[in-house]
């Protein structure tokens, strides 16, 4: 192959010219008019560099610097699934959707590959999107092969539903664009738990258009736990109606590199969204939290709160942005960012930013940075508890912190196991 | 006299080394042409009679200006500015001034009145012609560099402050008379290729002030500059650099309460501060430039780069500013924070009306170890103003035990406003400890009642209300500044209730 020289852009470039006759809904011309548009705006930009603001914290260079391949057409072996968190399960490996591996029988709602069904996605697919601005984006609108595609009635309540993706180590460095599209119908319900995981040199880049109608509600959970070679950049587009609610909820702990970007919009009153997370990462990781909240109608809440907790050489990043419009009157926005430093070599960057142009709101941030705190540590170990022990209960305390509003018990435990999970093995390595 | 003598020859030198002008080299003339270019940054040095390594700083100065380009950055609009088009070196506009008070714009009597301006003060601040030839009264114990303004206002307390061995003068005196102090730290703070409007202004500054504490000693008075930049148009690039020697103490007050008459629309000012070993730099500004009209038209651009470093052991620098004045106003005073137990402290109000916009705020770097700082942001906006705080706090890996504390807020007066914040946190050490909180609300229904309901009127309320608001920062100003400031705000906020 000519193109396997090429790395970052330009590969990927060269890779869309080889491959866009046979990429899904090639003889479709909205599709084809979609992917040309985001090739251009690709290769106009690149792969943001830390000069861009929105960047500014995070290096892509080991991202651009490397050549990815597609993955395999067929995967060998048995696949280790994780252990199952509900009934219905939407199962992806290397980004392609495997009925054979799902669970989606009795659903009352469309429920599966994109790929099968693009003319279902027709309308939806870019509607959220903006490969104009996120060069992320416009990759994954170039080359996506497949993804989730659910399609919620009006006032059906979907129940819990999990989206599990597995990248398979094929033992070359490999890449994709996983392209997952949600719509609720007005008073429609759905409680999503994503479990991520993998192996390999691999970018997995998701973008995500959620579309929320009135009254309807979606719970995501999240749970990004790849292994430690594997590139994580996902992009969350949300758009949420009059009365609607999205909550997110995401754990990040695993990849080398995680950025979890999200974009919401509260475009009728009295929408919301609450946006939590906590993210991990020890020796050698980077994690990266970027939210922007768009309040474009008055009367909405919305409450965001992060965690970060960063062992060894490892470097945290939060920006957070909450938007208030001119009609957005009676807005009620809150963010807080909290970090706790494990390690001296650690690095935390914190960007909240308000931007408000309504009067009548109430909008605050909050942002704390320290180590763990010493009374607090006095006084557990005044009462006999070892200091590695007292300093593992504030660890927990402060990350389990980040999970306790999320209502659904499924979902809650899932996420407090995926916080255990990573603590457990850092306190093995300490 | 020697002085122009030696000018002369200079001028000469330089010529006759081959340098062509390019213009006639008249040193009597009192007007560079307009443009700007390597001639016009030889000419000011030359007219100022300045040493070969200070034209050289200039020179690179302005080598590495026209390399950069113009910050996009701030959430500020403007149309482009044509640097070509303005005059970087001309005399006072004297024939421009108004004879008596009688011909001065009602409108600007009107506010002095409010803030109780004595007559004499507001014939200066208006440039009444000849009207700051005696001191005026009523400021003591405040001295007043005027040392090289045209008409001089006597420096009263020069005596005692030579005494005491205090250098304060103009910076183009301090060339002359301290120019190992000069040389030693001008620039050290703010590099000339620092940012573009600090470049500009290294290679054109024309005017500002020097400082220079000597060791354990505590500045009698509060310096200022309250009448020098108003009596004449000079105040477009200044330089300010203040030293503080160990163990020392300076408080230093710029601007004035009152509106100015000013027909320079950029001004591109550059402050340095030095602490060493245990001194203390207090620095408090009111800025109050024209605005521009209720239309938005015209006001003064303000891209101002201040900076201190707290070089020496338990060395403080504390800014305080109140901003209420220009179109635009840029500028973000920032303390780098090397010695050891260093403190830095940045107090701010800032009000946008009508159309005006500020984007201003702070950087905090914690280089040494347990380095202190403190901000405190209250932004106002009414009308069509928009108000940014955009501030950055760093605390570099050798900060053990570094600690900040943050806290913005934001009052929105009037649905066509904006209020925003964008704080940078970026933390490289364990053991320092960081906080930030910002808040953004309007002006409760509840507590405009309450004040009515006791028979104020809604902009009496407002004001009140607003004072409360900026509390915390008006009680840093010094004495006499605080009861100005605070009349100051209500008067910036005329017309946007009701």
């Amino acid at each position: 192959m000519t193109t396997a020289a090429q790395t970052g852009a330009a590969g990927f470039l060269a890779r869309y010219e080889g491959l866009k006759d046979h990429l899904p809904g090639a003889r479709k011309p909205w599709l084809n008019a979609l992917r040309a548009d985001a090739a251009v705006h690709f290769a106009a930009r690149g792969f943001p560099t830390r000069r861009v603001e929105q960047w500014k914290y995070t290096d892509l260079a080991p991202v651009a610097q490397a050549s990815f391949a597609e993955p395999l057409t067929m995967v060998d072996g048995a696949i280790a699934l994780p252990v199952p968190n509900a009934k219905h399960r939407a199962v992806f490996v290397d980004g392609r959707f495997r009925p054979d591996l799902s669970a989606l029988e009795g659903l009352a709602f469309r429920a599966g590959g994109l790929a099968q069904d693009l003319n279902a996605a027709e309308g939806l697919l870019g509607a959220l999107a903006k490969p104009a601005t996120e060069p992320l984006a416009a990759l994954n609108t170039m080359l996506f092969e497949d993804g989730l595609l659910l399609d919620i009635p009006d006032g059906v309540d979907g129940g819990l539903l999990e989206l599990v993706s597995i990248a398979v180590d094929p033992g070359r460095p490999f890449a994709f664009h996983p392209r997952h599209l949600i719509r609720l119908g007005a008073g429609a319900r759905l409680t999503l738990i994503e479990t991520a995981t993998g192996r390999g040199q691999c970018l997995h880049n998701p973008v995500f258009e959620i579309t929320v109608a009135e009254g309807a509600s979606l719970t995501h959970g999240r749970m990004l736990q790849e292994e430690v070679t594997v590139f994580h950049l996902s992009t969350i587009y949300a758009t949420i109606a009059a009365g609607g609610t999205y909550d997110n909820f995401t754990v990040a702990a695993g990849p080398r590199l995680t950025r979890n970007e999200i974009h919401a919009a509260l475009t009728g009153p009295r929408a919301a969204c609450h946006m939590n997370g906590a993210q991990m990462a020890a020796d050698g990781q980077h994690v990266d939290t970027t939210t922007s909240l768009d309040h474009a109608a008055p009367d909405c809440a919305s409450r965001q709160t992060y965690k970060t907790v960063l062992a060894g050489r490892s470097r945290g990043v939060f920006q957070g942005k909450i938007h208030v419009h001119r009609v957005a009157q009676k807005t009620d926005g809150y963010q807080m960012n909290q970090a706790l430093l494990l390690s001296e070599e650690a690095e935390i960057d914190s960007k909240p930013q308000l931007e408000i142009y309504a009067d009548d709101v109430k909008c605050s941030h909050g942002a704390t940075v320290g180590a763990l705190d010493a009374d607090s540590l006095f006084y557990l170990r005044s009462r006999g508890i070892p200091e590695s022990q007292a300093k593992a209960m504030l660890v927990e305390a402060f990350l389990h912190e980040a999970v306790e509003t999320v209502t659904d018990d499924t979902l809650r435990a899932a996420l407090t196991r995926a916080l255990d999970t990573w603590w457990a093995r850092q306190r093995k390595t300490a | 006299m020697p002085a122009v003598t030696e000018t002369i020859e200079t001028v000469q030198s330089v010529t006759e080394s081959g340098y062509k002008w390019g213009f006639e080299t008249d040193i009597e003339m009192e007007f560079a042409p307009k443009g700007l270019n390597e001639e016009i940054v030889r000419f000011i040095s030359a007219k100022k009679n300045e040493p070969e390594w200070l034209l050289e700083w200039r020179l690179r100065a302005f080598a590495a200006w026209k390399a950069m380009e113009e910050p996009r950055w701030a959430a500020v609009k403007y149309p482009p500015i044509d640097y070509q088009d303005s005059y970087y070196y001309a005399a006072p506009k004297q024939k421009k001034a108004p004879k008596s008070l009688d011909e001065v714009d009602p409108e600007l009597l009107r506010t002095y009145e409010k803030l109780g301006i004595p007559l004499r003060e507001q014939a200066i601040l208006a440039g009444v012609e000849g009207a700051g030839e005696t001191p005026a009264e009523g400021r003591m114990p405040v001295a007043v560099d005027a040392v090289f303004d045209s008409v001089s206002v006597a420096t009263t307390f020069k005596d005692r402050l030579e005494k005491e061995g205090i250098v304060f003068c103009s910076i183009s005196e301090a060339v002359q008379t301290h120019p190992e102090l000069v040389r030693k730290y001008l620039g050290t703070v703010v590099p000339q290729g620092d940012n573009f409007f600090a470049a500009l202004n290294s290679a054109v500054f024309t005017d500002g002030s020097f400082v220079y504490i000597p060791k354990g000693v505590r500045c009698p008075m509060e310096l200022s500059t309250y009448f020098r930049i108003n009596a004449k148009s000079t105040g477009q690039f200044e330089r300010t650099l203040i030293v503080a020697d160990e163990g020392s103490y300076v408080s230093y007050l710029e601007g004035c309460t009152a509106p100015m008459r000013d027909e320079n629309q950029l001004h591109a000012a550059v402050v340095e501060l030095v602490a060493m070993d245990d001194a203390t730099i207090k620095y408090s500004t009111v800025q109050n430039w024209y605005p521009g009209d209720a239309e938005g038209r015209g006001g003064i651009y303000n891209f101002v780069t201040k900076r201190g470093a707290c070089r020496g052991a338990r060395s403080k620098i504390s800014w305080t500013q109140v901003e209420t004045g220009s179109a635009i106003t840029w500028k973000y005073p920032s303390c780098i924070l090397q010695g050891e137990d260093s403190v830095g402290e940045f107090y701010s109000v800032a009000i946008t009306n009508n159309y005006q916009q500020a984007d201003t705020g702070t950087k905090m770097f914690h280089i040494g170890p347990r380095t202190k700082s403190t901000i405190v942001s209250k932004g106002i906006s009414a009308g069509h103003g928009q108000n940014t705080y955009r501030g950055l706090v760093r605390i570099g890996a050798k900060a053990h035990g570094a600690r900040n504390f943050t806290q913005c807020d934001s009052l929105l007066i009037g649905d066509l406003c904006g209020a925003h914040t964008v704080p940078y946190i970026e933390n490289r050490c364990l053991s320092a400890k960081v906080e930030h909180e910002a808040t953004t609300s309007r002006i409760a229904e509840d507590q405009l009642f309450y004040c009515r309901q006791r028979g104020l009127t809604e902009e009496e309320a407002v004001g009140l209300i607003v004072n409360g608001f900026c509390r915390e920062v008006l009680k840093e100003l010094p004495m006499e500044f605080a009861v100005e400031a605070q009349k100051l705000l209500q008067i910036s906020l005329e017309g946007s209730v009701g």
